[in-house]
């Protein structure tokens, strides 16, 4: 019969998967719901019941409880359920029972088979179970930022121009200013057809030429392999733009060579990376290390500001969005310590500046405070050194602070004795932490093993993440007490009853998704990166790691991965939207601010960091193997 | 023929199945004698056993003498599932020019009017989608007086039958429903037993209001709550019908 069912076509058209409908499809469905009204605590599908049904809560809230009575999920306004039966055994797995007065829309099975047959968008939205729901909304996020998207073969200028090493420096200049560019690569021995990774010896740059040989008022007869930078960092043809970019950033190069399968195909520059994306955290980098005092760092915070905003803005991935922060945050720091050095004279012994947390696993986000540390070589004598440090870590600490990010709360510092140290001292350290785990131990490796060198003599932080990687991954007392300690902090998934329950109403609460959410997240994929014997220090890196050795299954590593970064997007965002709205930014998201399908992407993401951390405690067992 | 004060001032306790049969044996109308035979239900029939239908009318006005019906929805029910599929929406031509007002009300136009057919086209296919069935209604005075008026001066005869009024069933649950002095001072309101207020505290959501078919939904749904809430499956038709 030709008749209207205003009120149900206009509700079920306004959320998924029937926003998607075609209007024929819609009209249709409405007009084949049936309605049924449920009171508070009635049943209404017990456990084995035939599903006749796919069934739509319009009003009311429902919930699901696995066999043995716990728990399994709570159904609000919009939400479906009966359609896993559906497409399975036709019987219920999941006895479901009004939680409130609730009415329900009925859509019938035949309908739903017709929609899962024919509507591509119906069927993938009812197939996917709940993490692969996420995991769609985790890559729908991702939008048409071309650094993301745009792979560095794009970019690439052919023809590489190298030169030998043997070659004297003005030939190099000669050579550079024959081809106009800045910079040469420099080919132990004669270059020949093509150049191998092997081949590349080093880099020369005009300012090297300016620096080393003019400067110095060196002989122009020199030998390039004296002047040239050496460790060349290169990239491969298929990486994408931002990961070049964030190498450029980390390692303050403006060229990177790209390889082909270990084959030198070309270079690709900064600035061709830059006329892409104009407006990127590369030109707050570069400001940085130009500006000579705290006030002229001071005055690029607002751009570091604009420059969040920006990347939320175009839809960047939370690596991208992570590594940028953190790469303007390392650059505040290197440039703090140049300024720091000048002031204070050249460093008594060798030393690195230790970057500890969010910022060593390029995961930083607007809201941060500083942890950092300082190796020393082991020829630091306290009496005699320790002076020099203490006041360039507290021109640091204090500089951090007026640039926004604020000091450690645990004392995390570099200013404290504790944490400036000899190599061989923090080996010792890290080895009592490892061998005998105490509360506060456990405290600190969750901070200090997510390291990264800023400054100085970097390879001491390769040293320390080695030997950390190496030992850990032996201690399975450790290994088990870590597991522990990760399953402290629980997902908000009670949240979502109150939430439910509370609809129309006021919500006094919020979820503070870095300490609910990324954080626990973190430290469950840190627990699994040290049982591999992982060095990396990011966590999608981590993921990488942990189950290419095998200690989580593909579709474990990939729940966690999306779910991580649809966290860690919606709380980018949720920044991004208080700093343009001139409020401070914080981690503590409404729940009712965001649309159905980012509130049901939440729950999904916090119920595969609840089963992760269930995991956990299965795998490692503190006192045994 | 039944006497009209008579049925209007009926309570529960009324004999339907004897009046039903009654106005068989009388009726002239096949149509009518056909509605009559099939909508005999046995007074101690159980809820759950009862074919429902929900039935909405807009009118001109309030006065089946001088108003007309321009639309009606119905919706057939049980207590478990309320059948949309099967639901039922015409605009009729109303005998009387509609007066500005009611228009606005029920957003059907002029131009719908005047191509929608005349009620006597329609009256066939409605009483054969509430035949067998307990009509339930929000507001018995609407849809029993017009539909009676209609048949009267369409078919020459009238007719009566059981309905079950959610109106009459809230005002049961609050028979207070003005507050006493206290009351009044602390600003508590009335009850009210509009259909949409009544809906609120059952937690049905907000319907847009004057669409037939939309109220003969909510009517439907509105009553599924109320048993749930205050009667059972078991209870016996004749408890609730008027």
């Amino acid at each position: 019969m030709e008749v209207e069912q205003l009120e149900i076509r206009d509700h079920l058209g306004r959320h998924p998967p029937f926003d998607q409908l075609p209007d024929e499809w819609l009209d249709r469905v409405a007009n084949e719901v049936e309605v049924g009204y449920f009171k508070a605590g009635d049943d209404l599908l017990a456990f084995g019941d035939e599903v006749r049904d796919l069934g739509y809560i319009r009003s009311g809230a429902v919930e699901m409880f696995r066999r043995d009575g716990e728990l399994y999920n709570r159904l609000g306004e919009g939400e479906l359920f009966g359609h896993m039966a559906l497409m399975t055994t036709g019987r219920a797995r999941f006895p479901v029972k009004a939680q409130e007065d609730t009415l329900v829309y009925f859509i019938p099975a035949a309908i739903f088979h017709e929609l899962f047959d024919q509507v591509e968008a119906f069927a993938d939205f009812v197939e996917v179970e709940d993490r692969t729901r996420l995991r769609q909304a985790a890559a729908a996020s991702v939008g048409g930022n071309p650094l993301l998207t745009t792979r560095v073969d794009h970019l690439v200028s052919l023809d590489p121009v190298v030169i030998s090493d043997k070659a004297r420096v003005q030939q190099a200049a000669e050579l550079m200013t024959r081809e106009n560019i800045s910079s040469v690569i420099v080919v132990a021995g004669e270059p020949g057809e093509s150049v191998t990774a092997g081949d590349m010896v080093g880099v020369l740059t005009d300012s090297d030429l300016r620096r080393r040989v003019v400067a110095e008022a060196m002989s122009f007869e020199t030998p390039v392999s004296e002047v040239m930078s050496t460790g060349v960092i290169t990239v491969e043809r298929d990486q994408f733009l931002f990961e070049a970019l964030m190498v450029m950033l980390k390692d303050k190069v403006h060229h990177l060579p790209v390889l082909d399968r270990g084959r030198l195909i070309g270079l690709v520059d900064l600035s061709d990376i830059a006329g892409h994306e104009s407006q990127s955290s590369l030109f707050v980098v570069r400001n940085i290390l130009y500006r000579n005092s705290i006030e002229g760092l001071e005055s690029l915070v607002g751009d570091v500001k604009d420059c969040f905003v920006r990347l939320v803005k175009e839809d960047a991935n939370s690596h991208m969005i992570g590594s940028a922060m953190a790469g303007i945050g390392r650059a505040f720091k290197q440039r703090l310590l140049e300024l720091g050095e000048e002031a204070l004279g050249p460093r008594p012994v060798p030393y690195c500046f230790l970057a500890l947390g969010s910022m060593a696993r390029d995961e930083q986000y607007i809201v941060t405070d500083q942890d950092n540390a300082m190796v020393f070589d082991d020829a630091f004598d306290p009496d005699k050194h320790d002076a020099y440090f203490l006041e360039l870590a507290r021109f640091v600490s204090d500089g951090l602070a007026r640039l926004g990010y604020t000091y450690c709360k645990g004392d995390v510092m570099a200013t404290n004795r504790q944490w400036r140290q000899p190599l061989s001292v923090w080996k010792q350290k890290f080895s009592d932490w490892i061998e005998r785990p105490q509360p506060e131990t456990l405290l600190h490796s969750s901070i200090f093993f997510d390291l990264d060198g800023v400054h100085g003599n970097t390879g001491f932080a390769s040293t320390l993440q080695s030997f950390i990687a190496g030992k850990a991954s032996q201690s399975p007392h450790f290994l088990g007490c870590l597991a522990r300690n990760a399953q402290n902090r629980t997902p908000p998934l009670g949240f979502f009853r109150d939430f439910v329950l509370e609809k129309g109403g006021r919500h006094e609460n919020s979820i503070n998704l870095k300490r609910r959410g990324s954080g626990p997240m973190v430290d469950v994929i840190r627990v699994h990166a040290l049982a591999a014997g992982s060095t990396a220090q990011n966590s999608f890196r981590r993921l990488d790691d942990i189950r290419a050795a095998g200690f989580l299954t593909a579709s474990m590593a990939d729940d966690l991965r999306d779910a991580l970064e649809f966290i860690s997007v919606v709380r980018a965002r949720h920044q991004a939207a208080a700093i343009e709205a001139g409020a401070s930014p914080n981690n503590n998201i409404d729940p009712e601010t965001l649309s159905n399908l980012e509130r049901r992407s939440l729950k999904d993401a916090f119920k595969v960091l609840a089963n992760a951390q269930k995991f956990l405690k299965f795998r490692y067992r503190p006192g045994g193997g | 023929m039944y006497d009209r004060r008579s049925w209007q001032a009926a309570g529960t306790s009324r004999d339907w199945p004897r009046i039903m049969q009654r106005q068989a044996e009388s009726a002239h109308s096949p149509l009518l004698r056909d509605f009559l035979e099939k909508s005999r239900i046995e007074a101690s029939r159980p809820l759950s056993d009862v074919p429902l239908v929900a039935l909405d009318l807009e009118t001109t006005g309030l006065d089946p003498a001088r108003h007309s019906i321009v639309s009606f929805g119905l919706v057939p029910f049980s207590l478990r599932r309320i059948v949309c599929r099967e639901s039922l929406y015409r605009v009729v031509q109303p005998r009387r020019e509609p007066d500005a007002e009611s228009i606005v009300i029920h957003h059907i136009t002029h131009s719908e009017m005047a191509e929608a057919p005349d009620i006597v086209e329609v009256l066939e296919t409605l009483l054969q989608a509430l035949a067998g069935r307990i009509v339930v209604v929000h507001y018995r005075a609407i849809e029993r007086r017009f539909l009676d008026a209609v048949l009267r001066s369409r078919l020459g005869e009238g007719l009566v039958f059981p309905v079950i009024d959610t109106m009459a069933l809230e005002a049961r649950r609050h028979p207070r429903r003005k507050p006493g002095v206290i009351g009044r001072w602390l600003g508590r309101k009335p009850v009210s037993l509009r259909l949409a207020a009544c809906r609120q505290r059952y937690n049905l959501p907000q319907y847009a209001a004057h669409h037939a078919l939309t109220d003969a939904l909510a009517t439907a749904e509105l009553f599924q709550a109320q048993v749930a809430h205050a009667y059972t499956p078991d209870t016996p038709i004749s408890s609730l019908w008027s």
